[in-house]
């Protein structure tokens, strides 16, 4: 059976085709990254409409339109997939695994997510996009005209679906394929915020995909969910909403925070001061990102019984993420402190994110959010959280882990400028906007009179806006310049502690040719200080089983995409709608249908062909 | 040994649908998966519990439950857990042909359920009380349809399962799937106490 | 710190508070952020202190020390920030209480003023793109610019007419929602103690003319408020003064189905009783007769998406129907 994979196939049939975590990880980071293009081209356009006072330059429903869908495509398909490249690239290495537990449902979740975000987007070009905020607040959502809001909801719930495979796929990894003496104390940072983050997706998107359907069967099949003169009632929107919401924000942030955690390690040469603590930490992170959703709701008038248990339950996560900063600075501390592109990134997010930390505890004092509440004041809050933080953090994930994903080294003279005007230009662009909010200015608005005195502040801030784009011009050119050069590097460029550099460079399609050994945290640098070349195996080489690739996932994605647009236009439309929803969802139950009728049980590599492969080097 | 060969009581392991990575895999995925169904559905008890009271221009829940039709609905739901079951039992000791038997009339029950909730929504719909009558009406049939949307795949997995393996034995293969598909059928069978308690009960009460 | 007082417009600004909920608010503000600068500068002494010190010398090729940890420091860093979050936390579930509206509270205002009746009330209503102030037990409503007394504690019941709107006076108090549906209506107070004229705005977006959903709020001696009140009172729908009848005519045809002027009119559109006197027209431009014109004949390029037809006058009408608007006044 090993010829079932055998490579005569056109390149493209392969993408399309594989369940290769490695390479499902690579189709992550390019759609999420081009996304993440799409969404900062959206931003653009916000800042230069608020550049000045009274600009007429995007306005009305387009502007709503624009920050609909910058806030959509940057949190749900630029933010979530590029944290997928990394947990699909990274986690199996991590923890000496083969694959991941359901390379099938890997692939399925990567296209489901592929095509629910192309769908969003075609919005676009079928009409106009969604126009009722990221947070899609009923009534405006299900009263908002045209078929914008439709795309929200199907675009969504189908990439959702995928992202939720994701979820119980790493969690199900994480927990059944670690390799021998990989203990849950052993496991890297990254891995265990990967490992809760999946948990927290397990727990929050089943209650979005509820809110979907009340929203679809709202709009689309005359529901009364949020219509108050059915007897409906728009609050529950906002409490589902934020029962996914701010557990999202953390599904968000804890890779960010293990990303930081590897890297300043690995460049400080040190192992990482109080794990155990920094293990705890992201779990209680995890358990109360649940408790606090009502402070997305302080003015929503839920009473100042709910708003106090809800403003004190806030303030206590700071507690664990204050844990984590000392944490990294004491890791750095008596270090030796290389300062690589990647490294600079993880050190320009400590103070970043210390600064939306602290602002976020003064937004949990709930009367003072009375003020701060949908103001710019919460604009620059979550953007340094999110962008200081996360963004920040993707980028030093991204240096760092560039070599392992393709096997060339990002060009660090262009990663220095990408860092400093990126980093320079996102302060100038959110520091005033704190000042823009407690000065009177609501977001979401498209303009403000002269009178406020509001106009220089906005002005820096699109200044910033420009200096970012300019960081992010200079990494998409590094990239180009790194694979035109295409030089090779070893595969373990960072002197690294972890297993994931403890292979040849390219990454074996199989992984590892013999499961490691894992004697203790940061199982190479343990093996490196013993004076081993590499991982002791905990196994003599052997065949591998491997799974078979699938074109199912793709055309089962197809379908409910087709099924998709079918809804949306299912009351304008008519028949061929109905159609496209019959035969869409058609699509994906024949795929299901076939997925369990016909027997697969993947292939094996065999040990005389590993051996063959891999002569010279060292087993 | 091939995880597509049939089973013989000689090399018949403790746990076959456990017995192999796969299998392990797919039991705690699964497990994690139904972790996730008990948010959705606990998304939708509390948006029925917000709007239960909110009838709009259609009748009150205490006027149109009919009771003795969902009793006989939930005892058929009950048996056919229990029937699933025996299913399983006879699974973990490789009666190939007990286990098919026991499926089989879980799946009968299934569509037995299914032909009931649909008699009953249909009365219902003669009542005025519809999808589009009012905030109650919109969430009863969310939360019941979605409920009877389960069964629905349930009573289809169990049916291609059997026709698929009509003369085949247990293998370390296929066992995991009958018995995913019990944890599942037992699932929706607890999900569905709770809407006969939350829904027809309280709503019977008022 | 202090710098941040007297930033940003005097009438719009949340740092120039100019009533008693929202001073309590930037009270609030100003100690949470002192304990949290207090928390930023040992965090960045800290910091900077190992960018300078630890950083890879040339030819420095030594291992540190794989330091585990260190109990002592992690109980002291979990320890310190819970000190300084229930120094936060106390007052802020005092303020949460002091701000809201309970029959409680209600009662001790009305012990404290000795005033028997307790606290006036407005009813407000937010609309796409417009707000309506009621003024249930005097009989008057009005909108767009909301007259409140100084030194006085006004209970307000908020609820909206369409989507979900956020009223917000940040010189007065802060925002709260207003909500579709009787079940969701929303009440705070509000306690200015200066007079002068402040800017409210709506702070949840509501479709597209969000950002153009300002309102004025006038705060007037005790005195003037109640004579505002009674001339809003005694203000009929009457026959206009005879160089304005032809302007009266075309508004009665075309426009007091939606919008009530004195004791007539519908309630659809903002209410005009006034409106001469009013600050803007349509609650943004400035106001004078072009605009009012302009407004009228453009709704839809000024407040895209709001509920006012375009209803083609000609220039000579327009003309007409801007005089007469101009005469609405209240009653001497």
């Amino acid at each position: 059976m090993s010829n079932a994979h055998a490579a005569n196939k056109s390149v493209l049939w392969d993408w399309l085709t594989t369940v290769d975590h490695k390479k499902i990880g690579i189709l992550y980071l390019i759609s999420g990254g081009f996304f993440f293009l799409v969404g900062g081209l959206e931003a653009l356009l916000i800042r230069i409409q608020l550049m000045g006072p009274e600009m007429t330059f995007l306005t009305g429903d387009l502007y709503n339109q624009v920050l609909t869908m910058h806030g959509t495509t940057m949190i749900f398909l630029a933010a979530m997939p590029i944290i997928f490249a990394f947990m699909n690239a990274v986690v199996p290495l991590q923890i000496g695994a083969r694959d991941v537990a359901f390379p099938f449902l890997n692939s399925l979740g990567f296209w489901l997510f592929f095509f629910g975000g192309v769908l969003l987007n075609l919005s676009w070009f079928l009409g106009g996009a969604p126009d009722a905020g990221w947070t899609a607040y009923a009534p405006l959502s299900t009263q908002s005209s045209g078929h914008g809001v439709d795309f929200y909801v199907l675009g969504l719930q189908i990439s959702g679906a995928g992202t939720l495979m994701g979820g119980i796929n790493f969690l199900v990894t994480i927990i059944n394929m670690r390799a021998p003496g990989m203990t849950f104390m052993r496991m890297p940072l990254f891995t265990w915020t990967a490992f809760v983050t999946s948990g927290l997706i397990l727990f929050a998107f089943p209650a979005l995909t509820i809110g979907f359907f009340l929203l679809m069967f709202d709009r689309i099949f005359e529901a009364n969910f949020f219509d108050a003169n059915m007897g409906g009632n728009a609050i529950i929107w906002e409490h589902i909403f934020w029962i996914f919401g701010h557990p999202e924000v953390y599904i968000l942030i804890l890779p960010a925070f293990g990303i930081i955690s590897e890297v300043v390690a690995t460049f400080a040469k040190k192992r990482l001061f109080g794990y155990s603590a920094m293990v705890f930490a992201t779990v209680l992170i995890g358990f109360l990102g649940f408790m606090v959703w009502a402070h997305h709701m302080f003015t929503v008038g839920l009473g100042p019984v709910a708003n106090s248990i809800f403003a004190v339950a806030t303030m206590a996560i700071a507690i664990p993420t204050g844990v984590k900063i000392f944490n990294w600075i004491f890791t750095m501390w008596g270090g030796r402190n290389r300062f690589t592109t990647a490294n600079l990134f993880s050190v320009g997010f400590i103070p970043t994110f210390v600064m939306g930390g602290v602002t976020g505890v003064m937004l949990a004092a709930a009367p003072a959010d009375y003020q701060y509440h949908d103001s710019y004041f919460v604009v620059a809050h979550f953007h340094y959280v999110i962008v200081g933080g996360l963004i920040l953090g993707l980028f030093s994930g991204l240096y760092y882990w560039y070599p392992r994903m393709f096997g060339v080294m990002l060009n660090e003279t262009l990663g220095k400028w990408n860092f400093w005007t990126f980093f320079i230009g996102f302060h100038l662009t959110f520091f005033p906007q704190h000042f823009l909010g407690l000065m009177g200015m609501p977001r979401r608005y498209f303009t403000y009179p002269e009178e406020f005195q509001l106009g220089s502040l906005n002005f820096i801030s699109t200044i910033g806006a420009i200096g970012m784009t300019v960081g992010t011009i200079i990494f998409v050119i590094n990239i180009i310049v790194t694979h035109a050069k295409g030089e090779k590097v070893s595969g373990d460029p960072w002197d690294g502690r972890t297993l994931e550099w403890a292979m040849p460079n390219p990454t074996p399609h199989y992984n590892f040719l013999q499961t490691p050994l894992v004697r203790g945290l940061d199982a190479l640098w343990i093996e490196k200080m013993a004076g081993n070349k590499g991982m002791t195996p905990a196994e003599p080489i052997g065949d591998i089983h491997m799974p078979n690739n699938s074109i199912l996932p793709f055309v089962m994605s197809l379908g409910f995409f087709i099924a998709g647009l079918g809804f949306i236009y299912i009351n304008t439309a008519g028949l061929p709608a109905l159609i496209a929803v019959i035969g869409g969802i058609g699509i994906g139950l024949v795929c299901m249908f076939l997925r369990s009728w016909i027997d697969d049980h993947g292939y094996h590599i065999h040990k005389e062909d590993l051996l063959k492969e891999n002569k010279g080097v060292d087993a | 040994m091939d995880v597509g060969q049939r089973l013989t009581d000689q090399n018949f392991p403790e746990s076959p649908e456990k017995a192999t990575l796969e299998g392990k895999n797919k039991f705690l995925g699964f497990w994690l998966f139904l972790g996730g169904e008990t948010v959705l559905f606990a998304t939708l008890f509390g948006t029925y519990l917000g709007l239960r009271n909110s009838f709009g221009k259609g009748p009150e829940a205490s006027e149109i439950f009919q009771l003795p039709i969902v009793f006989i609905a939930t005892m058929i739901l009950l048996t056919s857990s229990l029937t699933s079951v025996y299913a399983v039992l006879a699974l973990k000791e490789n009666r190939v042909k007990a286990m098919r038997g026991w499926f089989f009339v879980t799946l009968l029950l299934g569509v037995a359920f299914l032909g009931l909730e649909i008699y009953e929504f249909v009365h219902y719909v003669h009542e005025g009380h519809t999808f589009t009558s009012g905030a109650f009406g919109s969430a009863f049939y969310t939360l019941v349809g979605f409920h009877g949307g389960h069964v629905l795949f349930g009573v289809l997995w169990i049916a291609a399962l059997l026709v698929r393996n009509s003369g085949r034995g247990l293998t370390l293969y296929n066992s995991p799937k009958y018995y995913l598909f019990a944890l599942y059928w037992h699932f929706v069978d607890v999900v569905w106490v709770f809407i006969f308690t939350v829904v027809y009960l309280m709503g019977k009460v008022g | 710190m202090l710098g941040l007082m007297g930033c940003g417009n005097p009438q719009l600004s949340a740092l120039q508070p100019q009533g008693k909920g929202a001073s309590a608010l930037f009270d609030l503000m100003i100690l949470s952020l002192a304990i949290m600068v207090v928390v930023l500068v040992v965090v960045f002494i800290l910091f900077g202190y190992v960018l300078v010190k630890f950083r890879e010398r040339k030819g420095d090729d030594t291992i540190p020390e794989q330091v585990e940890g260190n109990h002592m420091l992690e109980v002291l860093w979990t320890a310190i920030p819970i000190v300084l979050l229930l120094v936060l936390a106390v007052p802020t579930v005092m303020t949460t209480f002091d701000l809201a509206v309970s029959e409680k509270s209600a009662e001790e205002s009305k012990d404290a003023s000795g005033d028997k009746e307790g606290p006036m009330t407005i009813n407000v209503t937010a609309h796409q793109y417009w707000w309506e102030f009621e003024y249930p037990d005097q009989g008057v409503i009005t909108s767009q610019e909301l007259y409140l007394p100084v030194d006085e504690r006004v209970n307000v019941n908020l609820s909206s007419a369409d989507v979900i709107h956020s009223f917000w006076i940040p010189t007065i108090s802060g925002k709260m929602d207003t909500n579709p549906g009787d079940k969701l209506e929303n009440k705070m107070w509000l306690h200015p103690e200066k007079v002068g004229t402040f800017q409210g705005a709506c702070a949840e977006l509501c479709g597209d003319s969000h950002a153009l959903m300002y309102f004025k709020v006038k705060v007037l001696e005790k005195e003037e408020f109640d004579a505002w009140i009674e001339s809003m009172k005694n203000t009929k729908y009457d026959d206009a003064p005879s160089q304005v009848a032809e302007g009266q005519k075309i508004f009665e045809n075309n426009c007091l189905s939606c919008h009530a002027v004195g004791d007539k009119g519908g309630n659809v559109g903002p209410a005009l009783t006034g409106f001469a006197d009013n600050e803007k027209v349509a609650g943004i431009l400035e106001h004078n007769k072009d605009n009012i014109k302009d407004w009228i004949n453009n709704p839809q390029d000024i407040k895209p998406g709001n509920n006012m037809p375009d209803f083609n006058f000609n220039e000579q009408q327009l003309d007409a129907l801007a005089d007469y608007l101009l005469e609405l006044k209240t009653a001497e």
